[in-house]
């Protein structure tokens, strides 16, 4: 049944992930990686960490991700303006040299994952995933990295509304 | 055959798959909300494979780890996007190539 | 004829041996059938009871001509929008200009899928549970799946390739991004009273008292935050009619217009039961003799009375009081109310 699912799913985010990538519209591509991030939210579901696979829809593809739409609305971004294409005859090597880097480095990578010993899931109790797992290790063991993550988070926010003000006071 | 479980090398494969896709992405793309979509597919890729050694090992931390980077995404978001907009304003474009110059 | 009979004899079989093994199965599938049935043909009764309040609330008769009270009414404007042109505009992105009304619909419906009506009871020997999924994060299901609901509209806004629709989708998804804070903020006073995220434990708990009782701030903030997320009045901002013809939808015609219409209806009923379930008690009845689910709809009714009531009365707020209203306002007084309760849950109720 697991593999019934993870196929199909697997293969849906990565042709939408080309899709972010290929689509020449800035909308088409947003659109595709929000369709990537629910397939993705769904293998997380697949692999019982429920918690992550709802933050990974409220966060990314309900708050970053209308970010970006919203970008794309202010900026007015539209199909026909968008000359973001490296691939032009002086680049031409260039992309060549970028097709051949991508396929090596997967080839690379997949050589040592194919000798990977872990063919089972573990078994996991009940409570995997769950927020009160999480929670619990998130304030025992990374109680630090937590409150950093707090202040990045600060640190943010108010960069960013110092970047994006007209004019400071 | 269906009673088969997934075996962790594939769920390495996708989250590899999909990094390398993000990592095409930053070099070929030049509009820069592109690029950066393309980053955020880096870093959901990363996840993928923080998951499947949790589910395979029984862990807890790298559900964290990929807490985290959902944090990190946040903050690199919100930050970078304020900069696009900050940019546009001075030159009305999104082509990566012509932010060339420090002062328009 | 014998072969057709024996392909038709041998089909029911498996059928039935089917279904005999797959009774979970079958029931959820039912259940669901119901429920999508039953919210999208509440739809039609919310229009015509809001559009009879509203007459009341501004002294006049309201819609009185199609049958008895205008009861006819749902009817002839859903045939009339069946009947409308559909017109799709040369210059929209026409995927997305689909998309977009689709999605609206389909996030509502789903978002129906956690919220719980009742206690369980047992039929033919099989135990039927009163909600679709009882998930064991089904608040931050919810949560999950309207945040969804946004790009219905910034779809819109951006395929229509119109100002007014692409100042609509702005607004729309500026607006539900600041509100969505507040409603989460305050949802998680209540999460911590009851030390769970799931639906049905929020109701067990309250089966003494509604946490209103314990909680009215964060009630009041819930509810404002709700109504700023369901873009009704006095937050209707992004189909501000005055300044932005009709917003995200001005260039939709017929059904799809209508589907944003179901889509706005069906949010206002879940929230009405998401505030129900969080501080009326759910369907705890408190000791009156009424069924459950009664006791659940009555609260619901009550709730969308009082979402008609308020747009009848107040006028719509500037946008930018909107904004300041939701961050400067409303945040704080969500961080206030959460770290009083952290504090007293930690100090008196260890």
């Amino acid at each position: 049944m697991e593999l019934l699912i993870f196929y199909p799913l697997a293969g849906f985010c990565v042709v939408l992930a080309l899709g972010v990538v290929l689509n020449n519209s800035p909308v088409g591509s947003a659109i595709s990686l929000i369709g990537m991030m629910l397939g993705l939210a769904g293998i997380f579901v697949l692999q019982q960490a429920h918690f992550l696979a709802i933050l990974q829809i409220i966060i990314y593809a309900g708050a970053i991700m209308v970010l970006f739409m919203f970008v794309i609305m202010l900026l007015n971004l539209k199909e026909g303006d968008d000359t973001g294409w490296i691939a032009r005859e002086r680049n031409l090597l260039l992309s060549v040299l970028t097709g051949l880097l991508a396929v090596g480095i997967l080839y690379k990578i997949s050589g040592i994952l194919f000798t990977a010993e872990m063919d089972t899931p573990a078994i996991l109790p009940d409570s995997f995933g769950t927020v009160a797992t999480i929670g619990e290790t998130l304030f025992t063991d990374f109680v630090l990295p937590f409150e950093v993550a707090s202040i990045l988070l600060l640190a943010a926010m108010v960069g960013a509304v110092v970047l994006a003000k007209t004019k400071l006071d | 055959m269906l009673e088969d479980s997934v075996p962790l090398s594939h769920y390495l494969m996708l989250s590899a798959t999909l990094f390398v896709i993000g990592i095409v992405g930053v070099l070929i793309r030049r509009n820069v909300i592109v690029v950066f979509m393309s980053i955020e597919i880096m870093l959901n890729a990363v996840n993928i494979s923080l998951i499947a050694f949790d589910n395979y090992m029984n862990l807890s931390n790298g559900q964290i780890f990929s807490f985290m980077v959902i944090c990190v995404a946040a903050a690199e978001v919100s930050v970078g996007l304020a900069i696009i907009i900050a940019v546009h304003r001075n030159k009305p474009t999104v082509n990566l190539d012509e932010f060339n110059l420090l002062k328009w | 004829m014998d072969w057709i009979t024996e392909i038709l004899n041998v089909t029911w079989n498996f059928i039935v041996l089917f279904l005999n093994e797959n009774i979970p199965l079958v029931v959820g599938s039912v259940k669901a059938v119901i429920i999508a049935v039953a919210i999208m043909s509440v739809v039609p009764a919310l229009v015509w009871l809001e559009r009879r309040l509203m007459g009341r609330f501004q002294v006049r008769l309201g819609p009185n001509r199609v049958g008895p009270f205008g009861l006819g009414q749902p009817m002839a404007d859903t045939v009339k929008l069946l009947f409308k042109e559909s017109i799709i505009q040369s210059s929209a992105d026409k995927f997305l200009f689909h998309l977009a009304p689709a999605v609206v619909v389909i996030t509502a419906i789903a978002a129906f899928a956690v919220i719980p009506f009742g206690e369980p009871f047992e039929v033919f020997g099989q135990t039927i549970e009163m909600w679709g999924a009882n998930v064991n994060s089904g608040i931050l299901f919810v949560f999950a799946i309207s945040g969804m609901g946004i790009y219905g509209m910034v779809l819109a806004g951006l395929s229509s390739n119109n100002k007014y629709s692409l100042m609509g989708g702005l607004r729309s998804s500026a607006q539900m991004i600041s509100y969505e804070l507040t409603l989460g903020l305050s949802a998680l006073s209540i999460i911590l009273l009851t030390g769970s995220l799931s639906l049905v434990d929020m109701v067990r708990a309250q089966e003494t008292y509604p946490f209103i009782l314990v909680q009215p701030l964060a009630f009041l903030l819930f509810f404002i935050a709700g109504i700023a997320e369901t873009n009704r009045a006095p937050f209707d901002l992004p189909e501000a009619e005055q300044e932005l013809v009709a917003g995200f939808h001005t260039e939709y015609t017929g059904m799809k217009f209508a589907m944003f219409f179901m889509g706005e209806y069906i949010n206002m009923v879940t929230m009405s039961a998401l505030v129900t379930l969080l501080f009326l008690g759910g369907w705890n009845a408190y000791g009156l003799p009424v069924w459950p689910i009664v006791s659940f709809a009555v609260k619901v009714f009550f709730l969308l009375c009082v979402f008609i009531w308020l747009r009848s009365t107040f006028p719509r707020i500037r946008y930018d009081r909107l904004m300041t209203f939701g961050w400067k306002i409303l945040l704080p007084l969500c961080l206030l109310n959460l770290m009083v309760t952290s504090t007293v849950k930690v100090i008196w109720f260890p």
